[in-house]
């Protein structure tokens, strides 16, 4: 954080900070609208949203795991901390990005079109990023591939020049390290 | 043990077992279920409003005025949207409010039936919670929890959307005890390391200034009890937020008056020279920090909240506390007794000092007129003949709302009713009829603006109705007037659309509908006027005429810090000067 104005100890002009990403998991009842309203929070406040996914985690007691991996000035991301924790659905939110303990796996089908060479080449990248192929014809590949978000993003790059043409990801789910649970 | 009923009976024994007295409403298709039980029993009264708006203003005015949940009832689709303002004023100012709201049956949910409107949907962001009820079995928990959550943490308006197959439909009803819900559980007492790290802030305060708001009224009447034993104890200088007038009284002597953007010179330059800032229940809102960067720049910020988001939202605290004023500040005393710091008494002798320099400005003062009533005037005569009564005061919005926070005293919390954060024209005359459902006996006034009153007007009929003696004084200056001042300040006095042409005869208009119409144009006869109307037992439009170009000061010009305020001698040319490109922007 870069205090522009020593004398002044406020976030808003003359203060500059830079902006950051951060992933929370949130563990939220699985009641209707849980999600619109985690949703609408960031529209109506205008939060950035990079990515999120959503699935209901503990069948019988009706939990749902929400990950969102948002950017924001250091302020920003402490209010959207505190603006999901008054949703009264919401049981916890963990920034699991500050608590240094985020591991985040993303998984991506990815269609791949083209004859010769670019083909060959194609199946090569795939091999080296341990991507599998999950269907395939003679003119044409989709590979499944896991991985960080990262990975994913270099992977899709390389596979421009080889004949891409569609991609479908799932948005990142993200555990903490270590033995302590949610 | 679980009683079998239908779901609308079951909404009016779960608002009886509440301890509800009255519901604000509005009937329709898809609440008639509802209505035919309200029809058949005593105990929940209700109050038939004539725009479902009112009735979510008044049920606010009630809330505000007894500390309690305010109810409405109103009808799918139109019903439900013509709630909607009222929900988010409720929502901005932390008003307890719980509606509910009739739905088309579920089986049509979805199919675009008559009067269907996502109500859950369009009501999300201006609830603190809502829920749509599909199973009549859920119903009775759904409306207890809905009390639970409107009424604790920080206040705020709830929504219970209930299809109209539920209310037919027999399921169990459950009481409302056993209700803890799993995930909502708002803090309420503070953490020992705060208080005590805020009392030794204050303890060494050179120049402190306590700045208190809506919270203090919101914690009920202990909050403000608590507030008036620590501030005298500390004999610190003390200002409040437009939310939080009553809760301190104003007739003492460390009262400064209200701060922001219309409060006065001492209170805003207290405010900026300050070494030690004492927020208690305030939210360092635009209108009252001035431009952020410059705002109150040598002091440290003690910051008390209920709400953990609004701490360092817009300005940082260095002693943030969690917790409800209430519990906070009896934990504070109880330290500070324990501890009996000694203060800087020179120092406090230095700063009072100054302050007293800064109201010896008398930043309120206006120019006296024998010919037309000034609107200050007008409200230091309607304090000055009715401060001795049992009074609640609602406003409308515009330059008449300031004046009113300016120049009426309060004394008590909950004796001042006005929309604050949402600045919502049409609030005041409904907000009042509420007030006075709570209190018949007392003398509920709404401060009005020519323009405003007309916004919710139709409630008159709901005062006649239900014998609601209210009164309206309209400082009618026949202009919007707040909008006019600022087109003069940021539109080199282009007046586009701000006369309000074709008012109409307001005695009249009282008239139609069964109330008093009274007028006074003559600052000599405005006493006996006012004397009059509060004699009347009934309804009273009071029509005020004023002068009619009259500016609203003190003023902080939007984009300007604290100690940059325009002051009542301000010229019209300085007026059109004093607010910056960047300034224009903001509202
Ligand atoms: C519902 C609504 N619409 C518009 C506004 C914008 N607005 C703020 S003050 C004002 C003028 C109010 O005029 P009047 O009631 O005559 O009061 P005065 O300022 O003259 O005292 C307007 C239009 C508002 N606050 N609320």
């Amino acid at each position: 954080m870069v205090n522009a104005n020593p004398q002044s100890h406020y976030v808003g002009p003359g203060l500059v900070q830079a902006e950051v990403t951060r992933t929370l998991s949130i563990l939220v009842d699985n009641e209707p609208g849980v999600l619109a309203r985690v949703i609408g929070l960031f529209s109506g406040r205008g939060y950035n949203i990079d990515s999120l996914t959503v699935t209901e985690t503990e069948h019988e007691k009706h939990l749902s795991r929400i990950t969102i991996v948002a950017r924001g000035t250091p302020a920003v991301i402490v209010q959207i901390k505190h603006q999901l924790e008054r949703l009264v659905p919401v049981h916890r939110v963990r920034d699991l990005t500050d608590e240094g303990v985020s591991l985040e796996r993303e998984l991506a089908l990815v269609k791949v079109v083209g004859k010769g060479e670019k083909r060959n080449e194609a199946l090569r990248l795939a091999e080296v990023f341990r991507a599998s192929v999950v269907d395939t014809s003679l003119e044409h590949f989709v590979f499944e591939i896991t991985g960080k978000a990262s990975k994913i993003e270099t992977f899709l790059n390389l596979l421009t020049e080889v004949g891409l043409v569609e991609v479908s990801r799932t948005g990142i789910a993200a555990i903490g390290r270590g033995a302590a649970s949610m | 043990m679980a009683r079998q009923m239908t779901g609308a009976e079951m909404v009016i024994k779960a608002l009886a077992d509440q301890g509800v007295e009255f519901v604000f409403g509005y009937p329709g298709g898809a609440v008639l279920p509802i209505y035919d039980e309200l029809f058949q029993q005593e105990q929940v009264k209700h109050i038939l409003v004539r725009q479902e708006g009112g009735a979510v203003h008044s049920a606010e005015g009630y809330a505000r005025s007894t500390g309690k949940v305010g109810v409405v009832l109103v009808t799918s689709g139109p019903g439900a949207t013509n709630a909607v303002t009222g929900l988010t004023d409720a929502l901005m100012d932390s008003i307890p409010i719980v509606c509910l709201t009739g739905q088309v049956p579920t089986h049509l949910i979805g199919n675009d039936a008559f009067q269907e409107c996502d109500t859950v949907g369009i009501t999300r962001p201006c609830t603190k919670h809502n829920w749509l009820v599909k199973n009549v079995n859920d119903l009775a928990r759904v409306i207890h929890e809905a009390f639970q959550i409107a009424r604790t943490g920080r206040p705020g308006p709830v929504v219970v959307d209930i299809p109209k197959d539920i209310q037919f439909a027999t399921g169990n009803y459950v009481g409302p005890s056993n209700i803890g819900h799993k995930t909502y559980k708002p803090r309420l007492k503070p953490e020992a390391a705060g208080i005590r790290d805020a009392v030794e802030l204050i303890a060494s305060a050179k120049r402190p200034v306590f700045y208190t708001g809506g919270g203090v009224i919101n914690s009920g009447p202990k909050g403000s009890q608590l507030l008036r034993e620590f501030v005298r104890l500390t004999g610190f200088p003390i200002t409040s937020t437009l939310m939080g007038l009553g809760a301190y009284p104003a007739a003492d002597k460390q009262w400064l008056g209200m701060l922001g953007m219309h409060g006065t010179y001492e209170a805003n330059m207290a405010m900026h020279g300050c070494d030690v800032m004492i927020n208690i229940g305030a939210r360092f809102d635009d209108r009252i920090t001035g431009r952020l960067d410059a705002f109150s720049p040598g002091s440290k910020k003690i910051h008390v909240d209920i709400d953990p988001s609004s701490i360092n939202k817009n300005v940082r605290a260095d002693i943030p506390i969690v917790g409800d004023v209430a519990y906070v500040l009896e934990d504070m005393l109880r330290v500070w007794k324990a501890k009996s710091p000694v203060l800087d008494k020179p120092a406090h002798k230095a700063w009072w000092k100054q302050i007293d320099t800064w109201r010896a400005k008398k930043s309120l003062s206006y120019k006296t007129s024998s010919d037309v009533i000034m609107p200050q005037y007008a409200v230091e005569r309607l304090y000055e003949l009715t401060k001795d009564r049992d009074c609640y005061i609602s406003t409308e919005v515009g330059q008449h709302q300031m004046w009113a926070a300016q120049f009426y005293r309060f004394e008590e919390p909950n004796r001042w009713l006005t929309s604050g954060g949402l600045g919502t024209m049409g609030y005041g005359l409904p907000a009042a009829i509420g007030a006075q459902v709570a209190h018949p006996k007392s003398l509920c006034i709404d401060i009005a603006g020519d323009a405003s009153i007309l916004m919710n007007i139709q409630e008159c009929s709901t005062a006649v109705q239900f014998d609601l003696p209210v009164k309206v004084f309209i400082l009618n200056n026949q202009y919007m007037g707040m909008v006019r001042q600022w087109q003069q300040l940021l539109h080199g006095n282009r007046l586009s659309h701000s006369y309000t042409e074709a008012l109409p005869d307001f005695v009249k208009l009282a008239e139609a509908y069964g109330w008093v119409g009274m007028r006074c144009e003559k600052p000599d006869e405005l006493d006996d006027a006012i004397k009059e109307m509060i004699n009347i037992k009934r309804p009273v439009i009071f029509d005020c005429r004023v002068a009619q170009l009259t500016n609203c000061f003190p003023m902080i010009p939007s984009g300007k810090a604290h100690n940059d305020m325009l002051l009542g001698e301000t010229t019209d040319e300085e007026v059109g000067r004093a607010i910056g490109k960047e300034g224009k922007v903001l509202v």
